[in-house]
């Protein structure tokens, strides 16, 4: 913000050269506030847009279907179309969960070496070259990342496990997995890489002139003191992998199962959506409402997530002076 | 004899509390700091494979060279996109094409750009220079930082239930029309470009502002004058980063009714419409391998549109800061 007064300056009495003040730019003044405060108004309206579209269908899909908060949240069995229909939203968050874990082991390990690298041993120029390739990673669609599932990592899968005898559905969990855990690096990596660079630099010379070893440092001193920021990044990573959506349509298959072998289809909540958006599902049937209710779920988890991220990033954090 | 008592034993290498460990402490940060530039790496290596193994895929529907004949593919690379841009949908491999999604997202680009850039950078504006410090200011910079959080998916069915079906108002309902779809995605990146105009304002310096308003202007003309050219840059950049992620967004898109088969263009925003990533996921989910190749050109297309985009922000950046400085 700054520090600009507000008053416009008073118009000295007897000055011939002072035309008085302009009603036009007051006018003018005024309309453009309004305007700017509307355009304010609207990141919030979007909010508020997005709370009510969820908790008015939810509440009409419990409604219309008859279905129970507890079987809905508790369920294990999802059947739409089956005589009771069966809305178990379990299946889907176990298979949500199972992208996110298994994306995590992946990304979380990989984004924070390369943020420490990025921040401590890279020297300047490689750093110049390797960052922006890191962000370009982030900037490539989602989609691209589902077709490469298909395309490469299931055929890597299929050779590597079936001559051990385990049969690799052409759309797995696994597959998944990998496509979404290399996607949310970049977010690890320059998020960690940001907070890193940020601690100061008189922390290493202190610990450098104890006779620590640059390990030691990065370990022991800048990544304890960047701690926060760390988990933070691996808190939002967790939330995208949890929102991410064409990659695990196109590689995790669309069957709602509780199961623990990596190997088949699973279903995610954001696959579910697309699945009754594009199927056959009438609008104002069960089926088509609890896109909403599975929605709503999805959308309490990640935005808890993200809250929880920017609280740990404040509650945590070292100030330096 | 007499004993004469033992001289103390000399300090240091005995002592309890001194564990150089000097072999391991000299393994460690060598071996720590490989896997680190490993790790690193693999963004890299993926880049590299994915767009290897995507452009190998292109090759193979327009085969005839060796691999090692780079002018000669790269020449028949572009061919075929070219072929894959003018053909339309089809359910033959032989025959599909792009040029409808192509059409569609040049269409969205437009007019996302329309509505996103002055909502956004407005409300960065009134964030940066009218808002008050206080509570109103923290609630909206809260509430922007958590939609930056919401899934794209969110949004596309915010935009299916307020803009498709406007909650069952049949005469508001905008139907899966251009501008359903269009103004989901501006919801969708609203977020990133009020973040990047707002750092690029700050990053202006408040002395500019105060000599502006020494001298007399009104806040707006402080504003429209001095502090939105200096920071047209950055804004210009944050909104370029923007678009994109627009252009490559499917979820919302398959939400709001992006269609699987359009033949005709779209003449006004009222009309249906298809985009490029939706194309790519019809053709890709197809069982028939032949359709992984048109997706593959596909994915190429809107590759090659996202990085023009990219070089046209750096551009951009580049001739503004060399024109500020001399």
């Amino acid at each position: 913000m700054t520090t600009a007064p507000t008053t416009t300056p008073a118009a000295p009495p007897e000055d011939p050269h002072w035309a008085g003040p302009s009603r036009f730019l007051a006018l003018q003044e005024h309309a453009v506030t309004a305007f700017l405060f509307v355009c304010a108004a609207i990141t919030v309206l979007t909010t508020a847009g997005i709370v009510l579209v969820l908790s008015v269908e939810t509440l009409e899909f419990f409604h219309v279907s008859k279905v129970g908060v507890f079987d809905f949240l508790f369920g294990t069995v999802l059947r739409p179309e089956g005589d009771p229909p069966l809305f178990g939203v379990l299946p889907l968050a176990w298979g949500t969960f199972v992208v996110a874990a298994g994306s995590s082991v992946i990304a979380l390990p990989i984004g924070l070496l390369s943020a420490i690298y990025l921040s401590e041993y890279a020297p300047r120029r490689l750093r110049a070259v390797l960052k922006p390739a890191l962000e370009l990673l982030a900037g490539i669609p989602t989609i691209v990342y589902g077709y490469l599932a298909l395309l490469l990592v299931t055929p890597v899968l299929k050779a590597v496990f079936e001559p051990l005898g385990l049969q690799v559905e052409t759309f797995n969990a696994l597959s998944a997995c990998v496509v979404v855990g290399v996607m949310i690096i970049p977010m690890v990596s320059s998020l960690s890489e940001d907070v890193l660079s940020a601690v100061p630099r008189g922390l290493r010379e202190a610990a450098y002139g104890l006779g620590a070893t640059k390990f030691e440092v990065s370990t022991r001193v800048v990544l304890p003191a960047g701690l926060s920021g760390v988990v933070a990044s691996f808190i939002l990573a967790v939330s995208r992998a949890i929102g991410e959506t064409m990659a695990v349509v196109l590689a995790a298959g669309m069957r709602p199962q509780i199961t623990l072998n990596p190997l088949t289809q699973i279903e995610t909540m954001t696959t579910y959506i697309v699945a009754v958006t594009g199927g056959e599902a009438s609008y104002g049937s069960p089926k088509y409402l609890s896109l909403f209710a599975v929605g709503m779920s999805l959308f309490a988890v990640t935005l808890t997530l993200n809250v929880l991220s920017g609280l740990v990033l404040r509650r945590y954090r070292e100030v330096y002076h | 004899m007499s004993h004469e008592p033992t001289p103390p034993a000399p300090p240091a290498r005995g002592d309890a509390l001194y564990h150089p460990h000097r072999t391991l402490r000299r393994l460690a940060g060598p071996l720590f700091g490989v896997a680190c530039f490993v790790a690193t790496l693999t963004g890299v290596v993926v880049l590299s494979v994915l767009l290897g193994s995507v452009i190998a895929r292109v090759l193979q529907g327009a085969p005839g060279h060796a691999w090692y004949d780079v002018t000669g593919n790269v020449r028949r690379l572009f061919a075929f996109l070219a072929e894959v841009i003018g053909r339309k949908q089809s359910s033959d491999p032989l025959a599909a094409g792009f040029k409808m999604g192509v059409i569609g997202s040049l269409w969205l680009l437009g007019l996302v750009a329309v509505f996103a850039i002055p909502v956004g950078v407005g409300a960065a504006v009134f964030l940066e220079e009218y808002a008050p410090a206080g509570r109103l200011k923290r609630i909206i910079q809260t509430n922007i930082a958590n939609l930056a959080g919401v899934p794209s998916i969110v949004y596309g069915i915010l935009g299916l239930a307020l803009f498709v079906r406007a909650f069952g108002f049949k005469a508001l309902a905008l139907g899966p029309s251009l501008w359903a779809g269009s103004l989901t995605l501006s919801l969708l990146i609203l977020p990133v470009i009020v973040i990047a105009t707002q750092e690029a304002l700050r990053t202006v310096p408040p002395s500019l502002r105060q000599a502006a308003l020494a001298l007399g202007a009104t806040r707006w003309q402080m504003v429209r004058d001095h502090v939105l050219p200096a920071a047209l840059p950055g804004i210009l950049t944050g909104t370029i980063l923007g678009l994109s992620r627009a252009i490559g967004e499917t979820a919302p898109l398959l939400m709001v009714g992006a269609a699987g088969s359009i033949l005709r263009a779209p003449k006004g925003p009222s009309d249906r419409y298809t985009a490029l990533p939706v194309e790519i996921y019809n053709y890709a989910k197809e069982a028939d391998a032949r359709f992984q190749t048109v997706a593959a050109a596909g994915i190429l297309l809107l590759l090659i549109l996202l990085l023009s985009m990219n070089a046209t922000a750096i551009v951009i950046r580049n001739r503004y800061a060399r024109q500020r400085s001399s």
